[in-house]
């Protein structure tokens, strides 16, 4: 082979000196020019496109279809493992606010991050996505699911404390429309009032009108930055969640913590000088707010969930607050980001690794036992005469017409306590009755049943590159003086490789991904890694770890093959013919 | 090729039979001595049972009944390996896995040579076919020439005395067939082995061989020396079978002195030397050689009979002419006549009267 590739490296080495001599013996020094004086090569690829085009045309159909549903589910499968958007886009401000603390100072995050917090979680509580978070966030730190559950159905009454307080000032500030007079735009109020009339009477479908866009009264925001944004939220909940317009409603208490914040921070002659709605409202409310009873975010977290102290807590928000993480993969070989980087997780938790060495060590046992077995039967194929090797065919084929959930479940009655062999062997004497052979939901039962499963697929090109392998080289090796022995092992073995190789990797590759029988007869020590990414997308629902298992299983077989590409060779693998 | 069976036969066939099926027979009853060092050919149309007979000599096959004897030793429980024959087959079987140099040395690493021994014999058996330079090469980058000289040279290098081959040259173009038969020639006298060569090509048989076998529905119908089985042909089949012939269909009328009288289908008489027949009133097929039939009456003797000819055909190929003519009802009788500056050249519908001497004439079985 070598020489081969040697001998056509030297060719095509010759190769442009001989064309630049025939450029040269026709007198020009450009490229070759085709008869009508354009460039031969262009002129070649003009020809040659509509015959590609034509044959692009006739897989694209094809193409398309494995594009749409195969490879693009399998890229964003991919990406899952990666992606980690819902913290920040959940928390963002306290993200933003994590930044500059550190979990190795051993002190809680300052009140400002607690702020945040509580403006974050408000809004996720009432879009009912804080949940999803906590979930998210308990695969890294377990407990964490039900910090954010409770959190979220106290959050709301946090505010309460300023609302009463206001309450008890002036009825208005719990009623809709004094709310929205002070914050809404009248030219909103306007368009408002005659989306609802249109609603009531039916005239349109809030669905696919939505009410008007809120806009804020003129000014507002400059005397109450923080209400303004507040109601502005409200606002745009009330719209695309409730469908309703801002001022059918009295506002969340968040917005009340807010003017509560906001008179503080207001100066008196700004609250003079504000003469709009409310503004007899809101001079004495800035009046008595300095002696509103209060009470720091930090104290109302703790008082909902001391969980909110925990240190670790905040120390696993922040490691996982990036829209990007290696923690998928971290947990899929038995690793975790932690606060000081990356360590290993407790020796009891360890599983990925075992499973992975399990899946490997098993497939490679399931790939040899297919070698053993099937070698046999494909060299009996290929040198029985045709009719016999048909009929032998068909006995291999069978298996493959056979539903596989059927040729599980018949290893499940072959092999199990109870089952057909175990009565065979009791009845026989060789074991006796009360110490049956274990030989299901272990890796034995996996084992057995998988290479059964799995030997067509070993069987079939190791016949079809046998059927190539004349009977004369057998006989040329024995009239050469060959034992029958050195005659296979040393001619027809070596030509057999190739279908050994293409076997091997058909059963291998598909071993490592199996799923369905590991999980029918495998019981706990039987199982392979696909069984666990199962779990995690149909029962823990954890895609993003499914998703690293999976990269990692991909990664493995992507490797193997091109190790055996550099070991064996890829076009020694001969599939047929 | 005189010699005494009983004493010096290398190779011996006796009363071999061979049946694959146990209802019909493929060789029936073969028996054959060959000395050493003789280049026998086994030609025959294909299902005539000479493969076969090459397959038991090698031990691929075994004789249903009757003995092979090799040396003077029976070999028909010597596993093929054992036998120490040197086998050249049709497709080479050259083992591609190996390179030229490797597949010579696999014979050798079987028979336990050592490694010097070895390359000094790969060397002397590639120099041998003129093959030295290709032992790096694989058999897939060499020319189906090439690979059979490598196969030749492979049956070659563990010095067997007896080599089989099985239409070696039966997949290599015409001009490359005329090489190598002449190099297998060559080598076999060079270095003495004995030679069972197969093959359906007549010319091949007669130039290369020693002795032809030829064989029919599985037994051999004539063995003899080329010269002899082209010029007294023992009987029909095998007068049809090598080179070209003419049939003359019809019934003996006497015989005496050697000299046999046919009377035609058509009614005409002609001299005959009678080979297969025994006396008056037998059917036979007479058989004559293209080349020796003459219109020339002046070379005939002038007692000779003749028989009217109307010329059909007449085509020019260079070296001869070869003329068709319808010669008592039949319409395939072929002359050839060399081309030659007296010669006559014949024009179609032309009447003529030919004729032969006796002894080129040969009454056979009907």
């Amino acid at each position: 082979m070598a020489d081969a590739t040697q001998t056509n490296a030297g060719a095509s080495g010759r190769a442009p000196d001989d064309a630049s001599g025939q450029a040269q013996d026709s007198g020009a020094t450009g490229p070759v020019l085709a008869a009508d004086g354009t460039p031969l090569k262009a002129s070649l690829n003009r020809a040659l496109r509509a015959q590609k085009l034509r044959a692009l045309a006739l897989i694209a159909p094809l193409l398309i279809f494995v594009l749409v549903t195969f490879i693009a589910p399998i890229v964003d499968m991919l990406f899952r493992s990666v992606e980690n958007q819902i913290v920040s886009e959940t928390l963002p401000r306290t993200v933003a606010e994590l930044s500059d603390w550190e979990a190795t100072s051993n002190t809680l995050p300052d009140d400002a991050t607690f702020d945040a917090l509580y403006y974050d979680l408000f809004l996720a509580s009432e879009y009912k996505n804080h949940t999803r978070l906590g979930s998210r966030l308990n695969y890294e730190q377990t407990g964490m699911s039900s910090m954010f559950r409770r959190v979220g159905r106290d959050v709301g009454d946090f505010g309460d404390l300023y609302l009463d307080q206001f309450e008890d000032l002036d009825e208005r500030w719990d009623e809709a429309e004094p709310w929205a007079a002070l914050m809404a735009h009248p030219g909103y109020l306007e368009d408002a009032a005659e989306w609802r009339e249109s609603r009531d009477a039916d005239r349109i479908d809030p669905r696919d009108t939505p009410a008007p866009r809120f806009r804020l009264a003129p000014g507002i925001e400059d005397l109450l930055p923080k209400t303004a944004q507040a109601y502005t939220h409200y606002a745009a909940f009330m719209r695309t969640e409730e469908e309703e317009t801002a001022d059918e409603d009295e506002p969340w208490t968040l917005v009340s913590t807010m003017l509560y914040e906001d008179l503080m921070a207001a100066s008196a002659a700004d609250i003079a000088a504000y003469d709009g709605p409310m503004a007899d409202a809101l001079q004495t409310a800035h009046a008595a707010a300095p002696d509103f009873e209060t009470m720091t975010r930090k104290a109302q977290f703790l008082e909902a969930d001391d969980e909110w102290g925990n240190l670790d807590n905040w120390a696993t928000i922040k490691v996982y607050s990036p829209s990007y993480t290696s923690g998928y993969f971290l947990t899929a070989v038995d690793m975790k980001l932690g606060a000081d980087g990356i360590v290993s997780q407790p020796e009891d938790q360890q599983i990925y690794g075992l499973l992975f060495k399990r899946t490997l060590f098993m497939s490679m046992v399931i790939t040899i036992s297919c070698i053993l077995l099937g070698y046999p039967v494909a060299w009996l194929l290929a040198n029985l005469p045709m009719r016999s090797a048909n009929l032998l065919m068909i006995l291999v084929l069978l298996p493959f017409w056979t539903s596989l959930l059927v040729r599980t479940s018949a290893w499940k009655v072959m092999l199990q306590q109870q089952g057909v062999i175990n009565d065979v062997l009791v009845w026989l004497g060789v074991v006796a009755d009360e110490s049956r052979l274990i030989m299901i939901n272990n890796q034995f039962g996996t084992i057995v049943a998988m290479t059964h499963i799995l030997l067509p697929f070993m069987i079939l090109p190791l016949y079809s590159v046998m059927q190539t392998i004349q009977p004369s080289y057998l006989r040329a090796a024995k009239s050469l003086g060959a034992t029958p022995f050195t005659a296979f092992w040393r001619v027809y073995f070596p030509q057999s490789v190739p279908g050994i190789g293409a076997g091997s990797i058909l059963v291998f590759i598909l071993a490592i991904g199996y799923y369905i029988t590991p999980e029918i007869v495998g019981g706990t020590s039987g199982t392979f890694i696909s069984n666990r990414i199962a779990y995690h997308i149909s029962s823990s629902l954890n895609w993003g770890l499914a998703a690293a298992l999976g990269t990692i299983l991909l990664g493995a077989v992507l490797i193997l093959y091109w190790a055996y590409d550099r070991i064996v060779g890829i076009d020694n693998v001969k599939l047929g013919g | 090729m005189a010699y005494d069976q009983s004493t010096d036969a290398f190779v011996a066939f006796e009363r071999v039979q061979k049946s694959y099926d146990g209802e019909t027979l493929v060789v029936k009853d073969l028996n054959l001595a060959m000395p050493k060092g003789e280049f026998l050919t086994m030609l025959g149309p294909s299902g005539s049972g000479k493969t076969t007979c090459l397959m038991m000599l090698a031990g691929f096959e075994t004789a249903t009944h009757g003995e092979i004897l090799l040396d003077g030793k029976p070999i028909n429980n010597i596993p093929p390996h054992k036998r120490g024959i040197g086998m050249v087959f049709q497709n080479y079987a050259l083992f591609p896995h190996m390179t030229v140099a490797e597949n010579l040395s696999f014979p050798l690493e079987v028979r336990k040579i050592g490694k010097s021994d070895r390359e000094a014999k790969i060397k002397r058996a590639l120099d041998m076919v003129q093959m030295g330079a290709f032992g790096g090469r694989r058999p897939a980058q060499l020319s189906g020439g090439q690979q059979q000289r490598i196969a030749l040279a492979r049956a070659l290098v563990f010095e067997p005395e007896l080599v089989l081959m099985d239409e070696p040259l039966g997949a290599l173009d015409k001009q490359l067939r005329e090489t190598l038969q002449f190099e297998i020639t060559r080598l076999a006298h060079e270095l003495g082995i004995t030679v069972v060569y197969v093959t359906h090509d007549q010319t091949e048989a007669l130039t290369m061989s020693d002795r032809v076998a030829v064989f029919d529905d599985g037994r051999i119908q004539q063995l003899a020396p080329p010269d002899e089985l082209y010029e007294s042909p023992q009987n029909s089949f095998v007068a049809q079978f090598i080179g070209e012939n003419n049939t003359l269909e019809g019934v003996v009328k006497n015989i005496t002195d050697g000299l046999a009288h046919v009377q035609l289908d058509s009614g005409d008489i002609i001299d005959c030397k009678p080979v297969n027949v025994s006396k008056p009133g037998e059917r036979t097929k007479v058989s004559i050689r293209p080349e020796r039939v003459e219109y020339n009456k002046d070379r005939l003797s002038p007692d000779a009979h003749t028989l009217k000819a109307e010329v059909l055909e007449f085509i020019y190929m260079g070296d001869i002419f070869r003329t068709r003519l319808r010669v008592a009802g039949n319409d395939d009788f072929v002359v050839k006549t060399r081309n030659a500056p007296d010669q006559v050249r014949l024009k179609p519908g032309q009447q003529i009267e030919i004729g032969w001497l006796p002894e080129d004439c040969r009454a056979l079985d009907a």
